[in-house]
């Protein structure tokens, strides 16, 4: 959408001024960002459900897993960690309240670049997703987990964490636009079972059972998983980092299509 | 009612903000990068919006000529969000074509943005936010430089006028806040032309007048184009120039207060009759040479006429020759409440004392008599 808001709305008030998307977007963000500090109670379940998973699994199945030799199970559990943290947040609860409330609306009578309103609230969603991958990595050094590629690798593991989550939130946002039903984007989540769990989350993919082996294969989340197990204990496997990183941006590319198709469909009806 | 929850001061406060305007950053449009006649502030022709197979508003023409106070008056129901919402830029129309400002809805919705501020009817507001925060936001949003943003932001914290909750979540305010605040929001960047829909429902009949009071003042002494919607008939009489009354998505009438009223007649006679007198007393009266026009209601009819106090005994002794019996007689001035009757067939306060906000009874008028019709008996209750 072309802009120009270099012209006075009033003659003699002259205020309003061209701005960039860039502005705009930080415009959004900072709003987005303000809201996410004033809800941490929102960031606990985010914590609390990977710190669960990581203990029981680590209880349950490490004296089990480490039987098979080069396996060091902590270091295998951290990116599931990450991925349980991250995966879903989003900051389409509060869009959809903005549906609701007509708080979008008055946004969209001002000459604000649509795109805007989803790509500053996921500067948000970036913010969330640092600071949660920021705190599972820091539980990881504590249970006496290592990076193999050292402290560049740890920044390309934070990064692909957080790459994913930003491709995730396309599933909420999409729901959140297309529905403005607070219910619905609460029921999204459930999507967020399949691509967890149908994963070598638990085991390596050559431990697992013929049918679960093949669903895996499907999985993007297999191939992050294994690119980011690699940056901890196998040193720089570029293969498996770039499989990584073309499952994220796969996923990404269907679900931002969706999303931003969604804001278009949204923006364009009322 | 406390000083916070005052809606008043927010108006009053709207003039403030347009007396110490800022410094021009830019210089002003060229009004050849405008379309459409340089005087109206609204223009709409053949405006179309269907939801499925429902045609919320079914061509409406519309011409709004800049400084002027325009009264949209309709029941729920009548098309009168849903033509707001296309004027915004926020729905596209189906059909037809509207400028604001001199800009196309659709083709420059960017400009007219930056030229309209909006007060819907619900005070939109994020809860989490801070009424600084919303002002703050809204005034970036709208690319105000920092320093114009600061005095923008100084105005409006003095419009609203709600003291130090200005720092606290608007979660926290009662509903006189909010609505100050959405009010001062919507104003922040000096808009051209101000949509208020239905800024006085829910307020009572003193605070009401309070608004009306002010909204002359932001209209008069500024200049601000208003575009107001209502549900009640007294407001758009006592403060629009002129008024649309919408039904079934389809303008009835249109003209200043005054023209309309004229228009029915120099005066009214109700006539309060059993129902089953009502048709026949309908077509008696229809007979009396000085009668200009005969609605049928629920309970008696309704007659336009030039001289009501001439007219009422001719009137009177016709029925009664007729062997019929009013339970009462009424001479009065006609108001817009007669207008929307005689355009729709019904009449709106029947309809606003009864419906409850979803106005299906608004969209049954039937379009073949939308119209006035001379000394034609015609159906809907008085």
């Amino acid at each position: 959408m072309s802009v120009q808001r270099g012209a006075p709305a009033v003659a003699g008030s002259g205020m309003v001024r061209p701005v960039g998307i860039f502005t705009d977007i930080a415009t959004v963000a900072r709003r987005s960002v303000r809201s996410l500090l004033r809800e941490p109670e929102a960031m606990a379940p985010a914590l609390i459900i990977p710190t669960f998973f990581f203990l029981v699994n680590i209880g349950a199945l490490e004296s089990f897993v480490e039987r098979s030799p080069g396996i060091d199970y902590r270091a295998f559990q951290i990116p599931v960690a990450i991925i349980f943290a991250v995966t879903g947040i989003s900051r389409a609860s509060v869009l959809v309240i903005d549906i609701q409330t007509g708080y979008l609306d008055r946004m969209l009578v001002t000459p604000v670049r649509r795109t805007t309103l989803l790509l500053g609230m996921m500067v948000a969603d970036i913010v969330l997703a640092i600071s949660l991958s920021l705190v599972v990595i820091a539980m990881g050094f504590v249970a006496g987990v290592r990076f193999e590629t050292g402290l560049l690798g740890i920044l390309v593991f934070l990064g692909l964490a957080v790459a994913w989550s930003l491709s995730f939130t396309g599933f909420p946002y999409t729901v959140a636009l297309r529905t403005g039903n607070p219910a619905a984007v609460n029921s999204s989540f459930l999507i967020f079972f399949p691509f967890a769990f149908l994963t070598p989350a638990y085991l390596p993919r050559e431990l697992m059972t013929g049918w679960m082996q093949t669903v895996a294969a499907w999985n993007p989340v297999t191939y992050l998983l294994e690119g980011m197990r690699s940056l901890l204990s196998e040193g720089w496997d570029v293969v498996a980092i770039g499989k990584g990183a073309a499952a994220i941006g796969g996923l990404g590319l269907v679900t931002f299509v969706m999303a931003f198709r969604s804001l278009a469909r949204r923006v364009a009806t009322g | 009612m406390s000083a916070v929850d005052d809606p008043v001061a927010v108006l009053r406060g709207l003039a403030r903000i347009h007396q110490r305007p800022p410094p021009v950053v830019f210089g002003p449009v060229p009004r050849a990068a405008r379309s459409g006649d340089q005087n109206s502030a609204i223009e709409a022709r053949g405006l179309v919006r269907t939801f499925g197979d429902n045609r919320a508003v079914d061509g409406v023409d519309l011409n709004v000529n800049a400084g002027a106070i325009y009264g949209f008056l309709g029941p729920n129901g009548a098309g009168k969000s849903t033509t707001v919402r296309m004027l915004c830029t926020l729905l596209k129309p189906t059909a037809g074509q509207a400028t604001v400002a001199g800009y196309d809805v659709v083709d420059d919705p960017g400009a007219v943005r930056i030229r309209i501020g909006v007060a819907l009817q619900e005070a939109a507001l994020d809860e989490r936010q801070t009424g600084r925060e919303i002002l703050d936001l809204q005034a970036r949003l709208y690319g105000l430089s920092a320093a114009d943003r600061a005095a923008s932001i100084a105005r409006a914290v003095d419009l609203a006028d709600i003291g130090d909750a200005m720092e606290d979540r608007v979660k926290t305010y009662s509903g006189g806040m909010r609505r100050r605040l959405d009010l001062a929001a919507s104003l922040i960047h000096g808009p051209e032309v101000l949509f208020l829909d239905e800024p006085t429902t829910g307020l009572d009949p003193v605070s009401r007048a309070q608004v009306w009071d002010e909204v002359r003042r932001l209209n008069g002494e500024l200049g601000v184009t208003v575009f107001l919607t209502t549900q009640y008939l007294e407001e758009a009489d006592a403060l629009a120039d002129r008024v649309a009354i919408i039904d079934g998505g389809r303008i009835v009438e249109e003209g200043s207060p005054t023209e309309l009223k004229r228009a029915v007649g120099a005066d009214v006679i109700v006539v309060d009759l059993p129902s089953e007198a009502i048709a026949p007393a309908a077509a008696v009266a229809g007979t009396v040479p000085e009668v200009d026009a005969v609605t049928q209601g629920r309970r008696g009819i309704t007659i336009a006429t030039a001289d009501g106090a001439a007219t009422v005994g001719t009137v009177a002794v016709a029925l009664s020759s007729a062997g019929l019996h009013p339970q009462s007689l009424t001479v009065r001035t006609p108001s817009l409440d007669d207008v929307f009757l005689l355009a729709t067939g019904y009449r709106m306060s029947a309809v606003d004392s009864t419906a409850t906000g979803g106005g299906a009874a608004a969209t049954g008028a039937d379009p073949q008599h939308a119209g006035r019709a001379p000394a034609s008996p015609r159906s809907g209750p008085p």
